[in-house]
């Protein structure tokens, strides 16, 4: 059988680098083909020749056998290759049908759209492809989930035959993220064929029917999910053992660092979105707290670190009521911030790696004497720093704005963890990094707490909660379900949680430490 | 069989090989510098070209010329141009042949008339100095500050008022006084704004405006009222300020230069010190760069908008003060011609940063100068320079076209973006 589609040593040079070294490739029709490897391996610079965006230097492209010259996305629409990007290119204002018919509209009598013929086609795929959205919403209106839903009945329209997904996964929750791999699976059902870019191996392991993994630039291997763990793809995809689980004895926790008492947050809106929550961090202990984005984390952290008011309870750190203080009377008492959005809370991205490394503390001494910036010292501790957390960059002088999405992080990881404090917040410290920077970052955070910080750890991703934490407590809708030890709990436990639902064994919503800790 | 390189081989691959594998960090440092300047100078020379096509094709003599045969027009076009900017050239800079004359004199008081062309743009300059650094001042703390005339204004009428009300105070304290006078006017009228956007997240781009209009009527009102000569008829012009206020001139009259411009030179150099040598200055460019992560990292947000607005709208008023009470010794109606609007683009161009404002001020008041006199000379009109400034300023504000015609990469270190933020990146 002829592959669908054939790449055959496809090689992209940029100015210093080899971003596709001889790339092979190909997918059958009805395959899913998980494409790995960790960000800046090359992945997305192949699939933007493929989309058209670049031309390869060498190296030719086959559709049904056939040799094809991909110079535009129109070229690449034509041979009935489609891309759900990263970032969706919907354009928010209009509606689904809008948005789907853009640049192939139906029309009637003469230039007018015909809006009721889109909306047919647009409900019979989704019909056909279980893919449920409605014609005349506005796309602004719509949960991340269903916009990227708008995204994929847009290529279908296109009659597109090859759909590559460029990290999917990004933007969605996990339930959503579950759903849009039995779309893709469907899809594959019916004949379609996939190529499913992504840097997580549980994603690849779960929905793809053959793995490549790409590193620097070059395919290093090829798998299936039967033939390959977590660790060996880890293994493939960083050129060495790479150690998932993190190490981590047991501890037992001291003094209460931060406490919280019938704390209540309402949005702007007035809507109440941290709903009487109370829970105590121990110094030397990480608590994680599980739950789908959206459901009041955000906002418990903001209160916490006083990034936003609280409009009731009660907020101690360290001794110190900080109900209603500043950010950066917080801050001083030491405690340290990872944001949850790093680019827009954590990093000014024009300015110098150096500067974004002293950004909580540039006006106290050492880096400051009077008013007066003291920028050797400055540049003296940012250079240790990019050492000592092996921030790659070409300079400490370099705009963040040029680093990778790691190294962004690893910037602000230095920048919090490089200062003597005694509570941590992390909110998700690992987004959208690959997997040897997660590992990297985790060893840092393990590392804090056995010193004796008191660690608030929030994610959406379950696996991490589950590896790091000491106890986990899942928030839903504004409220904290339960706070179990993470010993005594079971992923399955803790996902009906996170979805509202008490499991059977022991739990009572009433009782907030419902596990003890048994030391 | 070999051949031995000859010598200019040999120093041929030595340039070679100083292009190909220069000094790395040299090298880096001189890419960055070019990065900076390339866009604005190519800027500049594009205006100049289109100014030249526009002289040819608004002269009259280039058609008359052209009718009676084309070699005649080509010809015209270029004896047009060049006169045009000879004039602008010499209007501005100074005659050479001029300049060499007199020094070769000796004679103190040619060489001062010689030199006078350069000085009188040194003068046009200043003002544009004061407001240029006002308006950048602005957008590196995140405010787009369109109020400068406005400020300007207020700030002038301030400093005259200090300047003819007050009298009998030694020069030494009334000429810093009323200097400050205007700071402290234009710094008021800054700051209104400032606080409205810090209290309410009213954006400053329509209440400056609105200020300015508020400035406008109310100097209007002041100086055919209040502060109205007395003998001047019911013209709208101010009383002239004591001597004692005035900031000195160098030489006698007409030469105007004065130490405006030093005081100017030394404004800017504080306003670089301020905004990149000093905590506040980074809390300003903090907030201005990212106001959340400013707000993550302990800063008050509407505090900084706050004394942003305030200290841009002092630099502002210095600008009206500077001409009044070095240049106009009195305050009239006409006191600026748009130099509050003019130092936006200004600002622009000079990447708002202090030492390119000064760079960029020295260039506008070269062009207003010379324009006079090209205006004079070749009668061409003033407008054509009006042309060529919005045309390098279009050029400078969207660097894509002088990239796609000069076809320049695009520079790898990112350019700072920061008047965009200026708009849309106050989201607080």
């Amino acid at each position: 059988m002829t592959p669908i589609l054939q790449l055959s040593g496809i090689t992209k040079r940029f100015p210093g680098v080899l971003a596709n070294d001889h790339i092979d490739l190909y997918l059958n029709q009805g395959e899913i083909l998980g494409l790995l490897g960790e960000n800046g391996a090359g992945k997305s610079t192949l699939m933007n020749i493929l989309y058209g965006l670049y031309q390869p230097d060498e190296g030719e492209i086959f559709v049904n056998g056939e040799s094809v010259v991909i110079n535009s996305p129109t070229d690449a629409i034509q041979a009935g290759i489609g891309m759900v990007h990263q970032h969706f290119m919907l354009i928010p204002v209009f509606t689904v049908a809008e948005n789907v018919m853009l640049g192939q509209e139906s029309i009637k009598f003469g230039d007018f759209l015909d809006r009721t013929d889109a909306s047919k086609k647009i409900f019979e795929i989704s019909e056909q492809f279980n893919l449920p959205v409605h014609p005349n919403d506005l796309v602004r209106d719509l949960p991340v989930g269903i916009q990227q839903k708008v995204e994929i009945i847009k290529l279908l329209y296109r009659e597109a035959e090859i759909l590559i997904f460029d990290e999917p996964t990004a933007v969605l929750t996990p339930q959503e993220a579950d759903e849009l791999f039995a779309i893709m699976r469907s899809l594959a059902l019916q004949g379609k064929s996939i190529i499913f870019i992504t840097h997580k191996l549980r994603e690849v392991l779960e929905v793809a029917d053959r793995i490549m993994v790409i590193r620097l630039g070059a395919v290093v291997g090829e798998t299936t999910p039967d033939g390959a763990s977590k660790n060996s793809l880890a293994a493939m995809m960083v050129g060495r053992e790479v150690n998932l689980v993190v190490d981590k004895e047991v501890k037992i926790p001291g003094e209460v660092v931060l406490s919280v008492q019938d704390l209540v947050v309402t949005d702007k809106f007035q809507n109440i979105v941290v709903d009487h929550v109370s829970l105590d961090v121990r110094s030397g202990e990480i608590v994680g707290i599980a739950g789908v984005q959206g459901n009041g984390q955000t906002e418990l952290v903001e209160a916490v670190t006083g990034l936003r008011k609280n409009s009731g309870g009660l907020i101690n750190l360290l001794g110190e009521n900080i109900t209603h203080a500043t950010p950066r009377q917080i801050t001083e008492l030491g405690s340290a911030h990872v944001p949850e959005d790093r680019l827009a809370d954590g990093l000014v991205l024009p300015f110098p790696t150096a500067e974004n490394l002293v950004l909580c503390t540039y006006y106290k001494e050492p880096f400051s004497k009077g008013v007066v910036l003291q920028y050797q010292t400055i540049l003296e501790h940012a250079e240790r720093l990019v050492h000592d957390f092996d921030i790659r960059t070409p300079s400490a002088l370099t705009p963040v704005s040029n680093l990778s999405g790691g190294n962004q992080q690893k910037v602000i990881i230095a920048r919090e963890l490089s200062r003597p404090i005694q509570f941590l917040i992390a909110s998700q410290p690992t987004r959208g990094l690959d997997v040897g920077s997660i590992e990297y970052i985790h060893n840092r955070i393990v590392n804090k707490r056995d010193e004796g910080c008191a660690v608030l750890l929030v994610s959406p991703e379950l696996d991490e909660i589950m590896e790091l934490s000491d106890r986990i407590a899942v928030m839903y809708r504004g409220k904290i379900l339960a706070v179990v030890d993470s010993r005594h709990v079971t992923k399955e436990q803790i996902g009906l949680m996170m979805a509202g639902e008490m499991p059977e064994e022991g739990f009572s919503a009433k009782e907030k430490h419902v596990v003890e800790r048994t030391f | 069989m070999k051949r031995e390189p000859n010598k200019f081989e040999e120093a041929g691959q030595a340039i070679l090989q100083e292009i190909n594998e220069p000094d790395q960090e040299q090298e880096q440092h001189k890419r960055s510098v070019w990065s900076v300047v390339s866009i604005p100078l190519l800027a500049i020379l594009t205006g100049l070209i289109i100014g030249a096509i526009l002289i040819a094709a608004t002269s009259s003599s280039v058609y008359a010329a052209f009718g009676e045969s084309p070699w005649r027009g080509i010809g015209a076009i270029f004896s047009e141009v060049y006169q045009a900017y000879k004039a602008l050239f010499t209007g501005s800079i100074g005659d050479p042949v001029r300049i060499i004359n007199a020094l070769r004199s000796g004679e103190g008081s040619a060489i001062r008339a010689a030199f006078n062309p350069f000085l009188e743009s040194l003068v046009q300059a200043t003002p544009y100095i004061f407001a240029g650094l006002a308006v950048a001042f602005g957008f590196r703390s995140g405010l787009f500050n369109i109020g400068v005339e406005g400020q300007l204004f207020i700030g002038a009428a301030c400093a005259t008022f200090v300047g003819y009300a007050i009298k009998g105070l030694p020069f030494i304290i009334h000429m810093p006084l009323a200097f400050l006078a205007g700071a402290l006017g234009g710094a008021l009228w800054g700051f209104i704004p400032g606080l409205l956007k810090a209290l309410t997240g009213g954006h400053e781009v329509i209440n400056t405006i609105m200020m300015n209009y508020i400035a406008f009527r109310l100097t209007e009102w002041l100086l055919s009222g209040v502060m109205t000569r007395p003998d001047s008829g019911g013209m709208p012009i101010s009383p002239l300020i004591e001597k004692s206020a005035q900031i000195p001139q160098f030489f006698k009259s007409p030469i105007r230069f004065h130490l405006g411009f030093f005081i100017a030179l030394g404004v800017a150099w504080l306003i670089w010190w301020l905004l990149f040598k000093t905590k506040w200055g980074l809390n300003f460019r903090t907030v201005g760069a990212n106001p959340r992560a400013a707000k993550y990292a302990g800063l008050s947000v509407p505090k900084s908008y706050m004394l942003a607005m305030a200290i841009s709208g002092a630099l502002a008023g210095l600008a009206g003060a500077v001409q009044v009470l070095a240049v106009n010794r009195s305050m009239a109606l006409g006191l600026s011609s748009g130099y509050g609007f003019d130092s936006i683009a200004l600002a622009l161009i000079g990447n708002n940063h202090p030492l390119g404002v000064v760079l960029t001020s020295i260039l506008f008041g070269t062009l207003r100068n010379g324009a006079t006199r090209m205006m004079v000379v070749s009668r061409i009109p003033i407008d054509i320079v009006d042309v060529m400034q919005a045309i390098i300023l279009m050029f400078v504000a969207a660097p894509a076209i002088i990239r796609s015609l000069y076809r320049l990469r695009k520079s790898k270190e990112g350019e700072e973006t920061v008047f965009v933020s200026g708009w849309g990146g106050g989201q607080s």
